[in-house]
């Protein structure tokens, strides 16, 4: 038949793959945003403290940090500091926050909530159970205690 | 010059596709890498009035209460006697004491019936486990002082919820013959009844007039 024989004037047209890599770029660049776009800066020092019991925390997008350790800049003393989103703040600023951060997520997704607490080992407990309190107020009731992964 | 057009050699550019892909894959990659982990607990809700203390009366034998102290020393209390932790290792066990996981796990189970653990009561939990003993009532109380380290807390809380995983997998092993892991979401849901955490978070106190 010589359909496909070469010796035809038609060549298979080649295709242009020249976009191609401009088109991963693009998607490449939107990761690269996106993702440092939602990890905030910390602005406490935190040492998580070791666990071997951990469990991952599934959905990203439902957890909410609490941050708590002595601040980074050392003009705000060595006390415990509470880090909400890119702010420092007091407890009383608790249930703000959660009430806000509960109205940014879908109403099915409320209920699944989770405030994650990542304090540093050397907190001492009274912050904790204030934020616990001031948790148990804002109906933030699935809370996790942020920890390494460790084996012992 | 102009004899003819020289023809400008076209760059080889396919590779180019594979190497964006490969950062594409390695960001995608690392984003989902940095997942938090911790220790899920739930809190209690808020009391409905204010004057409302919690009135929970839960019989003796079916509490133990776990103290952390100021100097971050753990106290067990149970009706069966208490036991003192100086550190972190004889928390563990690593000392000559038992560990506190243990301790736990024995008073969950109350094998022997005492009359000083927990009340046994049967309960039916679907097969293939059926109808066995269960100390249904128990609560491990923690309690900690307003000055005591975090990083104890958690590791008493860690020891806790050992004790609970070994149980549950040892539950597994026992009635499904598997790892707790390889069983189904209903299988494991059977098994968290069959062993409840029941870990009661209660509010600091002063106990050795240390904090605020």
């Amino acid at each position: 038949m010589g359909k496909f024989s070469k010796s035809g004037g038609r060549e298979m047209p080649e295709l242009n793959t020249a976009s191609m890599p401009d088109l991963v770029f693009a998607i490449l660049f939107f990761f690269m945003v996106t993702t440092t776009m939602r990890s905030e800066t910390l602005m406490v020092k935190l040492k998580l403290p070791q666990a071997s019991e951990v469990q991952k925390l599934e959905k990203k997008s439902l957890v909410t940090y609490i941050n708590l350790g002595p601040a980074m800049d050392a003009k705000y003393g060595t006390g415990t500091q509470m880090q909400l989103n890119d702010k420092f703040a007091q407890v009383e600023d608790i249930q703000d926050y959660i009430a806000q951060e509960k109205a940014s997520l879908n109403e099915a997704d409320q209920q699944l909530m989770t405030v994650s607490i990542k304090a540093d080992e050397e907190t001492r407990m009274r912050y904790i159970s204030d934020v616990k309190q001031a948790l148990r107020k804002a109906y933030a009731l699935k809370i996790s205690y942020s920890a390494r992964k460790a084996e012992n | 010059m102009a004899r003819k057009k020289r023809k400008v050699p076209a760059l080889n550019a396919s590779s180019m596709a594979d190497i964006s892909f490969l950062l594409l894959t390695f960001f995608l990659l690392v984003s989902s890498m940095d997942t938090d982990s911790g220790l899920a607990r739930r809190l209690p809700p808020p009391p409905q009035h204010e004057d409302q203390i919690e009135t929970v009366k839960v019989q003796e034998r079916n509490l133990l209460v776990v103290l952390v102290n100021a100097s971050d020393e753990t106290m067990v209390r149970s009706q069966i006697g208490t036991e003192w932790y100086q550190s972190e290792v004889e928390l563990l066990g690593r000392g000559n004491k038992a560990s506190l996981k243990d301790k736990v796990k024995e008073f969950v189970l109350n094998t022997s019936n005492n009359p000083l653990l927990p009340e046994l009561m049967e309960e039916d939990f679907g097969s293939p486990i059926g109808t066995v003993p269960v100390t249904g009532d128990h609560v491990v109380s923690l309690q900690n002082d307003a000055t005591t380290s975090y990083k104890t807390y958690i590791a008493v809380q860690n020891e806790l919820v050992r004790a609970y995983n070994e149980l549950r997998q040892d539950g597994a092993k026992k009635y499904f013959g598997v790892d707790y892991d390889k069983l189904t979401t209903d299988q494991q849901e059977q098994i968290n009844k069959l062993y409840p955490q029941r870990i009661s978070e209660a509010e600091p106190k002063n106990f050795m007039g240390g904090g605020k």
